[in-house]
């Protein structure tokens, strides 16, 4: 019988539920398929004027009706979708009663402008609208539910509701690593031997006017509308930015005993994790790399595996000119030569970048690697960056054998993560 | 550091660090000073009819020494910062890059504040008619700060923790309001007990002067308003006045403590956390019941230090377990700082190892019968925090002897 713990005596954590909803559809058949497809999500957003915009297109999730929409129901369905999917595969606990704690990737909350122009509405155009007028207007119970909708913690309080998760829910975010942030969590919980089982969900439901222009205020986004399906190009040398994406990946994940001795199916093992900060920049990576650098070995350690084990890489792969440089560096510099012959792709070529989610939502794509023992493609990849000479599985997925993944996700405010995950335990 | 195999005896933790930023002031003395002397910093004129109890003049300069970094962030960055190098310097360890570079971070935030006149000149020129596709674009691409963003995302705290102060083990973000405050200290002892972490900063800040803000409990009525009123006596008016305030704590397992000399303010024993659904009358009474006994045991002289909110109908089931204990001496850390939701829990722990650490429980601020004195030096102090709308924690804090 394979050992329960692993190398350093912690029990051993698997994964045995998942579910995904993207751009690219609803579950894990339609995203494996046309993943591997290399199709692409990212369309030319309908959902608001894009007048005056430098960039007119997302991957945003249409075929959900959310109404009245705001970005965070959209999270709490994506979330719910994803969640459904996870607990279903996994069998475990009964109907909305999961037997452990949530650890949930959001993207922070906030009013947003419909709610702006309803509250401006009541005022009417006779007054000077100011934040006093809209104070005046706003008590009395007739916009109670936007009290309750608007808190960062609504949307963990509805999955702890729906699902029945024990404890108290924990909504986090790391910017762009948040959805690994969340499994990280999950990973340490089962270790310490608090639980069990721990539910691990990642959401992101973002496109937004106000939230695609602070992206693009920044200069993050890529501006190749036209077509969309083009525009995310992670590692060729003509990308110029990250596609903003909606999505969301959940995880059951297990100790390697509970789930043996329930008779659950084991989807994949979460071998190891790792994570380190960058002081050097709000938005910029150290330019020596070493903060991802030491994330890359710190997970490595975790795990108790070499270099020579990984024989594939899930990139963070934004499509940043930045992003993609700093993550070349920081594989190369663990991985010396072989850098260039382990496969390293990037799913965010055809989901786009789901932000929050993205952690989760590439765990979900790196079991499912592991599972069909196929490798999905980065798209878009016509022009070679000499400067990024990885194997980018350039536009068509790949048969190979994979028995280990390093995942990894970068955030602005200096966040680092990666997840090692493997077929069988380590 | 190796982490050690689960169900071991859990590693001591220690609080060795405090960093505390209010509307009292800022440092240790000073807080100690004013707790003692029954301050209470609260405005109602400026943000009328709401009270808010507005951070102390602080001089940013001394922990956030770049104005270039300072100018990066809006207030709630700048009091957390400035906070989180007070507990660095409290513990010994500002500057000590060794132990920086391995100290995990987490911050328990909410999001980051508004530009209030752009919102209002967009809405009034909409409600001048210019309703065109492609209005709110313009003047949003036109109008919008670009590094505005950086200082309302909320992981941006610990970034600028990480940037100004060196902070780089680990960053982690915890969201939910009250909860994330309780959740954050939690999870920081909850790796060290078992040896995931040998030490840890955590804490959070909150601008409570932003209308933004007291637009969001507007809606729920849960804004205190016209007159100042201690937590206890808000019966006629409930609800809670905003505060300003930063608090963080640096945390450590007693080995890394005594290995590097530091003196500890208190043992952080335990932190237990629930969620009740709030669906019937009696549920977070029971709750807190329930978390109170998963403590541990407590000694005779124990004192209880609570962010109870002012708001309803929580407070009065706090107010039902707490008469279910009675004689254990009670603060509300509402009354004499507002209400600093993600931060009140951490506030609550900070002003709790100060207690300890003097050897006294600060007076009592309060004129109705539920704060009583206390004569001798508490062994233990019981933080509760019970949020406005969901989440209940509780962490047994004591003395070291």
């Amino acid at each position: 019988m394979t050992a329960m713990r692993d190398k350093s005596g912690r029990p051993v954590v698997v994964v045995t539920g998942m579910g995904v909803v993207t751009s690219l559809g609803s579950g894990k058949t339609d995203n494996w398929a046309r993943l591997c497809a290399g199709e692409s999500g990212i369309r030319t957003i309908t959902r608001f004027p894009t007048e005056g915009l430098r960039t007119t297109m997302a991957g945003t999730i249409d075929f959900i009706p959310v109404e009245p929409f705001s970005s965070t129901d959209l999270s709490e369905r994506l979330a719910n979708i994803a969640t459904e999917e996870a607990v279903a595969q996994a069998g475990i606990g009964s109907a909305g009663d999961f037997p452990g704690p949530l650890f949930l990737a959001v993207a922070p909350v906030e009013l947003e402008w419909p709610q702006r122009h309803e509250l401006g509405r009541v005022i009417g155009s006779d007054t000077e609208i100011d934040y006093d007028q809209i104070l005046r207007v706003s008590g009395g119970g007739a916009f109670k539910k936007y009290h309750r909708r608007f808190l960062f913690g609504s949307v963990a309080d509805h999955l702890a509701e729906t699902f029945g998760t024990k404890g108290s829910p924990i909504s986090l975010s790391t910017a762009c690593a948040s959805g690994a942030t969340a499994i990280q969590l999950g990973i340490e919980a089962i270790r310490r031997g608090e639980a069990d089982a721990a539910l691990c969900v990642a959401t992101d439901g973002s496109v937004n006017p106000e939230a695609l222009i602070r992206f693009s205020l920044l200069s993050a986004l890529s501006t190749h509308n036209d077509p969309p399906h083009a525009a995310v190009r992670p590692f060729a040398k003509n990308r110029d930015g990250f596609v903003m994406a909606e999505g969301a990946g959940a995880l059951v994940l297990e100790s390697y005993e509970a789930a043996v001795a329930r008779g659950a199916k084991i989807l994949g093992v979460m071998a190891g994790c790792g994570e380190l900060a960058d002081s050097f920049h709000r938005t910029r990576s150290s330019p020596d790399g070493k903060p991802i650098i030491g994330c890359v070995r710190n997970a490595l350690t975790d795990a108790g595996v070499t270099i020579e084990q990984i024989d594939y890489i899930n990139a963070h792969g934004t499509g940043t000119p930045e992003n993609d440089k700093m993550e070349y560096l920081g594989i190369s510099s663990v991985f010396g030569e072989r850098a260039k012959q382990i496969p390293v792709s990037s799913n965010k070529s055809m989901v786009g970048h789901t932000l929050s989610a993205a952690g989760a939502v590439e765990a979900v794509f790196s079991l499912l690697t592991l599972e069909h023992q196929r490798i999905p493609p980065t798209i878009n990849y016509d022009v070679p960056d000499p400067a990024i000479p990885f194997d980018v599985v350039p536009n068509a997925a790949r048969d190979a054998c994979v028995t280990t993944v390093m995942s990894n996700s970068f955030g602005f405010g200096g966040q680092n993560a990666s997840l090692i995950l493997t077929r069988e335990p380590v | 550091m190796t982490e050690t195999s689960s169900r071991s005896k859990p590693i001591e933790a220690w609080i060795t660090g405090i960093g505390l930023a209010t509307s009292l002031g800022e440092g240790l003395d000073a807080h100690w000073e004013a707790l003692n002397q029954r301050r209470i910093n609260a405005d109602e004129k400026s943000f009328a009819p709401y009270v808010v109890h507005p951070l102390a003049p602080v001089s940013f300069d001394a922990q956030i020494p770049k104005k270039g970094d300072q100018r990066q962030m809006e207030a709630w960055q700048r009091i957390g910062t400035y906070a989180a190098g007070l507990a660095l310097d409290s513990a010994g360890v500002k500057g000590n890059t060794d132990i920086l570079s391995r100290m995990d971070m987490i911050v328990a935030a909410g999001g980051g504040e508004r530009d209030l006149v752009v919102d209002a000149g967009i809405l009034n020129a909409e409600a001048k008619g210019n309703a065109a596709p492609g209005f709110l674009n313009e003047r949003l691409m036109n109008e919008l700060r670009p590094t505005l963003f950086l200082a309302q995302l909320s992981n941006l705290l610990a970034g600028n923790i990480a940037i100004v102060h060196g902070v780089t083990g680990s960053s982690r973000t915890f969201m939910g309001e009250e909860a994330a405050g309780f959740d954050a200290v939690r999870i920081a002892l909850a790796r060290i007990a078992a040896g995931q972490s040998d030490i840890a900063l955590v804490g959070a800040a909150h601008n409570g002067e932003r209308k933004d803000l007291l637009l969001l409990y507007e809606f729920g009525d849960f804004n205190l308003k016209e007159k100042f009123a201690p937590v206890w006596t808000r019966e006629q008016s409930s609800g809670f006045a905003l505060g300003s305030g930063g608090a963080f704590l640096v945390i450590e397992s007693r080995a890394h403590a005594e290995a590097r000399g530091a003196k500890p303010f208190a043992r952080l024993t335990s932190i237990v956390a629930d969620h009740a659904r709030r669906k019937r009358p009696g549920e977070v009474t029971s709750t807190l019941e329930s978390l109170w006994s998963k403590l541990g045991s407590r000694a005779e002289a124990t004192a209880i230090i609570t962010g109870a909110t002012g708001a309803e109908p929580v407070t009065s089931e706090e107010r039902a377990f707490l008469r279910a204990h009675p004689d254990i001496p009670v603060r509300a850390t509402g009354t004499m700082f507002g209400h600093a939701l993600e931060a009140q829990f951490p506030l609550g722990l900070a002003v709790a190892a100060l207690s300890l650490s003097r050897g006294a429980l600060f007076a009592p601020d309060d004129s109705s019968d539920q704060e009583i004195e206390m004569s001798e030096p508490p062994a233990q102090i019981v933080v509760i925090g019970a949020g406005h709308w969901r989440g209940e924690g509780m962490a047994l804090v004591e003395a070291i002897r």
